[in-house]
């Protein structure tokens, strides 16, 4: 009798018990992240290093974002903008992904980028940052965990003028980033331009522009070409001999851990301009270095910087909107404030929810093992630097 | 502008053109004897310069990496040809576009799979620098060792395709291919040698630029459109006319590049010079063979009897 008693007591309760877990399963206990980046094609390293990035720090951190299990959703644009749309229309209406992220470049993201912020998700860039969404374009459901597009080139332009150069002679591909980035160059350096050439995007020889520059004899050569553009420029210009008389100066990416990598030797001794470097001496960066190359056997690049520090962006605003990653209010009020150690040292976000962070000049040399590695200089050449567009911007 | 600078932009058009010529004389045989549209022919430039990267560190010197590059390259191109592409020839040019666009997408990720995104190779100790030439110009010494390879395998095209049996097998099939089996050529081994010919030249141009330009996926593909440029302006089919279109095509690149954008720096504001000048620059190549095509329909060498 008292056995029957008890087994109707426990039926209802072990019923409400069901479905309280089933409720549960659909509220927000796990966060889904759509991340859609170019991992194919002759591009794709860039992607694919973000991609190992992002999802080190999910593995380090147990497969959770911000305390709860993530689910990271990964799509292969293929370098392609209608690709890149399509996959994510397809994580914001079909699978309702909380945030997205992932792209490279910025004609894929600037095309993919409504299917998100237009449908109340949050896009968090690790690396294209282009002036526009930093200026009159301004998004609040943009942000940007890498550095504005000018940035680096500022920064270049700052050294140059700190080194005492009196004159430069800069190249770039014929489009809209190139004339952005000699732009950023020219607004921080005090000398001369003695000319400035455009390049086909693209181009792999360099023969032509290697001759002008030398008639031209310009104290520093400033280049913009990003991926193998930039390769093939810096082992031809090396060829050349040119490095006697010239001084080549790069954008952080041209003289990263890849292009190193494929050019060889000949890159000893170059300086660079980058926000992130991999002796940079905070403990979050040394965890990450040490980690990257346990998991991966190989050096981090800028790009697996970026992704890592993406995810733990994301981490640290889920854990501070107390897990409610679907009150959007509350997560972006969470990533405004992004209470994260940055593997880059201090970081916060501008009004524009760009970065405003240091930036350093790094110098090639040797890691004491045969293998060449960037060096940064301790102090950066610009501290709490941000971008010239915020004040166009009218977000609050 | 001085003399030592249009003397380095003379010997920078004569370099890229000669290099343009070992890829074009391969794909316009290819066009030519066996009808074929080969997109893939950058491919094999691509798996060329590979090799040569793969094989350097392997046997210790760029010649031997060389030498087995064009070997091996040679021969995967012929096994190729014999399980794959011999299918095509009979197919419509569409047919073969299409297939051989697939191979393309294949073969960069088989190559990424075994050798990985990209590979460094420099060029051998010494030829890694500049050398002084004349009137004061340091020109890189890499540039004109490929210069002199590629006169000197245009030279050896030239005896074998005018002077020995074989080249006159190669130049009746480009004139008339049913004539010429019906004369007696054993056509599916002329063909086969002729895929594994062209291939050979591609591995020589991707070796000799890698030290230059880089070794990664996808490099076959830029070079691939100035390379039917070349063709379609020498005369389909003509080893001739692909040398001449080749130097012409060099020579244009190079200047216009330059020259253009300096000639109209002197007779426009900055702005739009900086705007103009590059992109016609771009498309000086093809003003030229669209000047070509108007001027001679055929080509500038076409081959006889067609």
């Amino acid at each position: 009798m008292n056995h029957l008693r008890a087994r109707a007591f426990l039926l209802p309760l072990a019923a409400a018990a069901c479905l309280a877990a089933a409720t549960l399963a659909h509220a927000a206990d796990r966060v889904k992240v759509g991340f859609v980046s170019t991992l194919s094609g002759p591009s794709s390293a860039l992607g694919v290093d973000i991609r190992d990035g992002f999802m080190l720090a999910v593995r380090l951190n147990g497969g959770k974002l911000g305390g709860l299990p993530a689910e990271v959703l990964i799509t292969d644009d293929q370098f392609n903008p209608d690709v890149g749309r399509q996959a994510f229309e397809r994580y914001v209406k079909r699978d309702k992904v909380d945030v997205m992220t992932g792209v490279v470049f910025s004609n894929i993201m600037l095309a993919a980028l409504p299917e998100a912020v237009d449908n109340n998700v949050v896009y968090i860039s690790p690396n294209a940052a282009p002036s526009s969404i930093a200026g009159k374009d301004c998004n609040p459901m943009f942000f940007a965990a890498s550095w504005p597009n000018d940035a680096y080139h500022e920064a270049a332009g700052a050294f140059a003028t700190q080194r005492g150069l009196k004159n430069a002679y800069l190249i770039a591909p014929n489009y809209q980033a190139g004339k952005d980035s000699l732009a950023g160059f020219k607004r921080t350096f005090k000398g001369q331009v003695v000319g400035e050439t455009y390049t086909k995007l693209g181009q792999l020889d360099y023969a032509a522009e290697l001759a002008e520059i030398r008639a031209a004899k310009p104290q520093t050569l400033y280049i913009f070409l990003p991926g193998g553009m930039g390769i093939n420029f810096i082992k031809q210009f090396i060829g050349s001999g040119l490095s006697k008389d010239t001084m080549l100066l790069l954008p952080g990416f041209s003289a990263d851990q890849d292009v190193i990598s494929a050019v060889g030797p000949a890159m000893a001794g170059l300086f660079n301009t980058a926000h992130w470097s991999p002796d940079l001496d905070n403990p979050a960066n040394r965890k990450f270095v040490a980690e990257f190359q346990k998991a991966y056997n190989r050096l981090p690049t800028l790009y697996a910087s970026q992704g890592y520090d993406t995810a733990l962006l994301i981490d640290a605003a889920v854990r501070d909107a107390k897990g409610k990653v679907e009150d959007r209010q509350a997560f972006r009020n969470a990533l405004r404030a992004a209470k994260f150690e940055s593997v880059r040292g201090p970081f916060k976000f501008n009004k524009n929810q760009y970065p405003i962070q240091n930036y350093y000049v790094r110098s090639i040399g040797n890691d004491g093992k045969g293998g060449l590695v960037n060096k940064s200089f301790n102090e950066p050449i610009l501290r709490d630097h941000g971008d010239a567009y915020v004040q166009q911007c009218q977000m609050k | 502008m001085t003399g030592t600078f249009l003397l380095e932009q003379a010997l920078n058009g004569l370099q890229y053109g000669l290099m343009l010529f070992l890829l074009a004389a391969g794909l316009t045989i290819v066009f030519g004897v066996m009808d074929m549209i080969n997109l893939a022919h950058g491919s094999l430039y691509m798996a060329g310069a590979f090799l040569a990267a793969w094989l350097a560190p392997l046997l210790g010197s760029f010649w031997l990496a060389l030498g087995g590059a064009v070997v091996l390259t040679a021969a995967g191109a012929m096994v190729l040809e014999r399980t794959l592409l011999r299918s095509l020839y009979r197919r419509d040019h569409l047919s073969q576009v299409l297939a051989t666009f697939a191979l393309i997408l294949i073969l960069n990720d088989a190559v990424r799979m075994v050798f990985g995104n990209d590979r460094p190779l420099s060029a051998p100790a010494g030829l890694d620098g500049p050398v002084a030439l004349p009137f004061g110009l340091h020109y890189p010494a890499w540039r004109l060792v490929i210069i002199g390879v590629g006169l000197a395998l245009a030279a050896a095209l030239y005896v074998l395709v005018q002077k020995t049996r074989v080249g006159a097998w190669v130049r009746a099939g480009a004139s008339d291919r049913d004539m010429s089996t019906a004369m007696g050529v054993n056509v599916p081994s002329l063909f086969t040698a002729v895929f594994g010919l062209g291939a050979a030249l591609c591995a020589v141009a991707g070796a000799l630029l890698a030290p230059l330009l880089a070794v990664q996926v996808g490099m076959g593909e830029n070079i691939l459109i100035p390379a039917f440029v070349v063709v379609v302006i020498g005369g389909i089919g003509s080893i001739r006319g692909a040398l001449v279109g080749a130097l012409l095509v060099g020579v244009v690149d190079t200047l216009g590049r330059t020259l253009l954008q300096q000639v109209l720096r002197e007779g426009l504001p900055p702005q739009w010079a900086s705007a103009a000048g590059p992109a016609l620059a771009s498309v000086a190549v093809y003003v030229l063979m669209a000047a070509v095509l108007v001027w001679r329909p055929q080509g500038l060498l076409p081959v006889r009897g067609r």
